[in-house]
């Protein structure tokens, strides 16, 4: 019961990421893709309808943890008090971003609401990607489960780490440079001409990067972590996954250059969920290990909520996916296509 | 007071207090966009999908409000109050998770469609966005109701050995009957606020002489469902949710009338200030023995007052209580007097006409928010000294990780993040209702020089 509940919240923050991410990718390339106030609206119009429904995805994923792992929400949550505050404030400043730029037509608004959406889609991946970081690297647990992180200690990796270290740092810059991709793809699915060019253009330009860092990521979790491979030479059939996440890597560029934006978007997806899976079936079953001593690491045993509670929970939960699958399926049916200003829509 | 304690209680409080001034209208806007959709495919008349187009516009405004301040409540269960998240987790995580999973989703996902996908749809089809995110909305409330009745009327859980609560019966969290009078009320306030605020910008429109076959149907939809929404604010879901209060929580029905003897025949206070050193009330206005026909239905019946329990159990707050439910129920009957009024001139055809009703209709927009408010400070002033009602004290919920240099750091950030969306919020409101509700309205010379810049 534990192990399903663990699969089911790593697939929602899986989808959490693949979702949000293209938004959150259209962000970091926005101030680059989008050069005129016209280009910069069809990018917002291509995000604008969904975005929202997207980040639901972390709240309901974030209910679902607190709801199954009550102990994991308790401690991650005021352990990293200060980041999760910060991504509290980068989430408003984004929503503003998108959504009050185009209420006021004047140059000096629309740029400044442009800085807001662009930089804070920026600090988001990167802490994103931090935080997963410091998940697997570990973090300083004591004997009640309980934590506290400074932001930063002294950068290096050893019992009292802070938020970033140079781990978590590149693991941000991974998030940070998969993202950009993701969004601008998504980006170049659904626009046309200049604007779809040039987002192709930054995808190219920075696929070589993220292939680099994805691997010194692989090369350093292994190093700072090598009990993540236990799981993978206990199940060989496993390292499908980083074969899955090296082919889409290679796919990608490929798919570009054949001008299948699609499929290229397909591949990113499937990238960043090769990732993320790899990233939990590593840490199986742990959730959050402890850099102090391995006896305070917690478990999907150790912080599960009552038997009876997870039962009920996965009958709500089946339907209450089953809807949402439904709406998402609708919704994204309805603003299929190419985006346009001529169309008659309001909004953005 | 522990200072580390005091600041989580103030971050939180702080928080929540300016993330519900959305909601309210949220929720209580939303069936009256259904109303106004209806009239749109009943009537066959544009007028009214027009004034529909109006209210999303200032619906989605403050949607995006209620959404960004509204993540920050989910995450401070675990940042700031870990440990009662740890313990009550088991059985709150039910309903905090149904709440994304049924009510976010459903809201979020139709919401984008009914602001920006009339032109895919059918007439019909837009009508059924707008109710899936009248829905969506109603049943996030549901969940977060059920999430504080079950703090303030535990019910349906187990304990387990270390002292944790988990699930025992899942319909007798979700049918708790604290829940549903809460909900009742809760509803009936937030349909006040929507209500009012609709009939202010028609009364506004209709004193400045503009959009006046517009402004009629927002004065009249407002007032409709302001005066059946006052009214069910009182009777039953005020009533229903005060002998709630009076059978399970005793010492907080003390506190909020600040009652500090038992007495047979215990009077109101209609106005008056508690004084907490002397156990009495100064300069009291009262109605003799109306407290106990209100709470037992007989006039001379006992009413236990603060004596009746040990200090340690009264709210710590009492003059704060005291003046919030005050103030909550005095605004309240000032509600169901104006709108009593406003539908007795609706009724003789005379509202449109009355400028001094429609003056007073606009000068009360505040008023429900404050009323709101002051609710909520009620019941959550109420349930002290208590996070779960007689079993889990504040004072042992907090993040003990978290020092209060930290949590002051972010309550900081937050007023100051806040004050900046609350300026924001009132100058895009102003803008839309200074355009109003007609496509086709003559555009105002723009004060910004468009034609710098690029």
């Amino acid at each position: 019961m534990e192990t399903l509940w663990f699969i089911l919240v790593a697939l929602m923050l899986t989808a959490y990421v693949i979702l949000d991410g293209f938004d959150i990718g259209a962000g970091i390339i926005y101030l680059l893709i989008g050069k005129t106030n016209r280009e910069r609206r069809l990018v917002l119009r291509a995000i604008g309808p969904v975005w929202d429904g997207n980040e639901v995805w972390l709240v309901a994923a974030g209910g679902t943890l607190y709801f199954a792992f009550p102990l994991l929400y308790a401690s991650s949550f005021s352990g990293f008090y200060l980041p999760l505050t910060m991504v509290l404030w980068l989430l408003i400043l984004r929503a503003i971003g998108i959504e009050f730029r185009p209420h006021i037509d004047n140059p000096v608004w629309r740029s400044f609401f442009d800085g807001v959406f662009s930089l804070s889609s920026v600090l988001l991946a990167v802490f994103f990607g931090a935080a997963l970081g410091n998940v697997i690297r570990g973090v300083p647990l004591d004997r009640d489960g309980y934590f506290f992180e400074p932001l930063w200690t002294n950068w290096r990796i050893g019992p009292y780490p802070g938020i970033l270290d140079w781990y978590t740092v590149v693991a941000g810059l991974v998030a940070l440079a998969a993202l950009a991709i993701h969004g601008g793809l998504y980006v170049a699915t659904k626009t046309e001409d200049a604007l779809n060019a040039r987002a192709r253009g930054v995808v190219v330009l920075l696929l070589p990067l993220l292939f680099l860092l994805t691997c010194a990521s692989l090369v350093a979790t292994v190093s700072i972590r090598h009990q993540v491979l236990d799981n993978y030479r206990a199940h060989p059939v496993s390292f499908v996954i980083p074969i899955i996440v090296f082919g889409c890597l290679g796919a990608m560029p490929w798919a570009v250059r054949k001008g299948k934006d699609r499929l290229a978007f397909a591949a990113s997806c499937l990238y960043l969920a090769g990732m993320l899976v790899g990233a939990a079936f590593g840490l199986y079953p742990d959730v959050l290990p402890a850099s102090t001593t391995p006896a305070y690491s917690l478990t999907i045993y150790n912080t599960a909520a009552g038997r009876h509670g997870l039962m009920v929970g996965l009958v709500w939960w089946t339907v209450a996916m089953i809807l949402t699958l439904s709406y998402f399926f609708f919704i994204y049916r309805k603003f299929r296509g190419k985006v346009s200003l001529e169309a008659a829509d309001e909004g953005y | 007071m522990d200072s580390a304690l005091l600041i989580h209680r103030l971050h939180f409080a702080f928080t929540i207090t300016f993330h519900y001034l959305f909601p309210q209208l949220t929720m209580g806007l939303a069936p009256l966009i259904v109303v106004l959709k209806t009239l749109a495919l009943r009537k066959n008349d544009e007028t009214y999908n027009q004034a529909a187009r109006f209210w999303a516009k200032i619906f989605g405004i403050n949607f995006v409000l209620g959404v960004v301040t509204g993540i920050p409540m989910e995450f401070q269960f675990g940042t700031n109050w870990s440990h009662f998240s740890r313990f009550a987790g088991g059985v709150i995580g039910q309903t905090l998770a149904m709440e994304g999973m049924f009510a976010f989703f459903l809201e979020s996902a139709f919401l984008g469609l009914f602001l920006y996908g009339e032109k895919r749809l059918s007439p019909k089809g837009h009508w059924w966005a707008a109710f899936a995110v009248f829905l969506g909305s109603w049943l996030s409330g549901f969940f977060i109701i059920a999430t504080n009745a079950w703090m303030q009327h535990p019910v349906a859980y187990t304990r387990t050995p270390d002292g944790s609560f988990q699930l025992a019966s899942f319909w007798g969290l979700v049918l708790n009957p604290w829940a549903w009078w809460q909900y009742a009320h809760n509803m009936s306030g937030a349909m006040i606020t929507g209500s009012f605020a609709m009939a202010a910008v028609g009364a506004f429109y209709l004193l400045c002489g503009r959009h006046e076959k517009h402004a009629r149907i927002f004065v009249k939809v407002g007032v409709l469902a302001g005066v059946l929404s006052s009214l069910v604010q009182l009777f039953p879901s005020g009533d229903g949710q005060g002998r709630m209060v009076a059978q399970h929580q005793p010492v907080t029905l003390a506190a909020m009338e600040a009652l500090f003897q038992s007495q047979p025949g215990a009077p109101i206070v209609l106005i008056g200030q508690p004084n907490t050193d002397a156990h009495n009330i100064d300069n009291p206005i009262i109605i003799p023995e109306m407290l106990s026909f209100l709470t037992y239905r007989r006039w001379r019946a006992q009413v236990q007052g603060l004596d009746a329990f040990p200090p340690a159990a009264w709210p710590q707050n009492i003059p704060l209580l005291y003046y919030s439910y005050h103030i909550m129920v005095g605004l309240g009957t000032i509600f169901i007097a104006i709108m009593v009024i406003a539908t007795f001139l609706l009724w003789r055809g005379k509202l449109f006409d009355a400028r001094w009703m429609l003056w007073v209709l606009l000068l009360a927009v505040p008023f429900p928010y404050i009323a709101n408010t002051a609710g909520w400070f009620t019941a959550e002033l109420g349930r002290q000294p208590w996070l779960v009602y007689g079993l889990l004290r504040t004072d042992q919920g907090y993040s003990r990780t978290v020092s209060a240099g930290n949590g002051l750091f972010t309550l900081l950030g937050f007023m100051g993040m806040y004050t900046v969306l609350g300026i924001l919020f009132l100058f895009l409101l102003r803008r839309e209702i200074e355009h109003g509700p007609e496509p086709d309205a003559p555009e105002r010379p723009s004060i910004a020089p468009v034609k710098q810049g690029g």
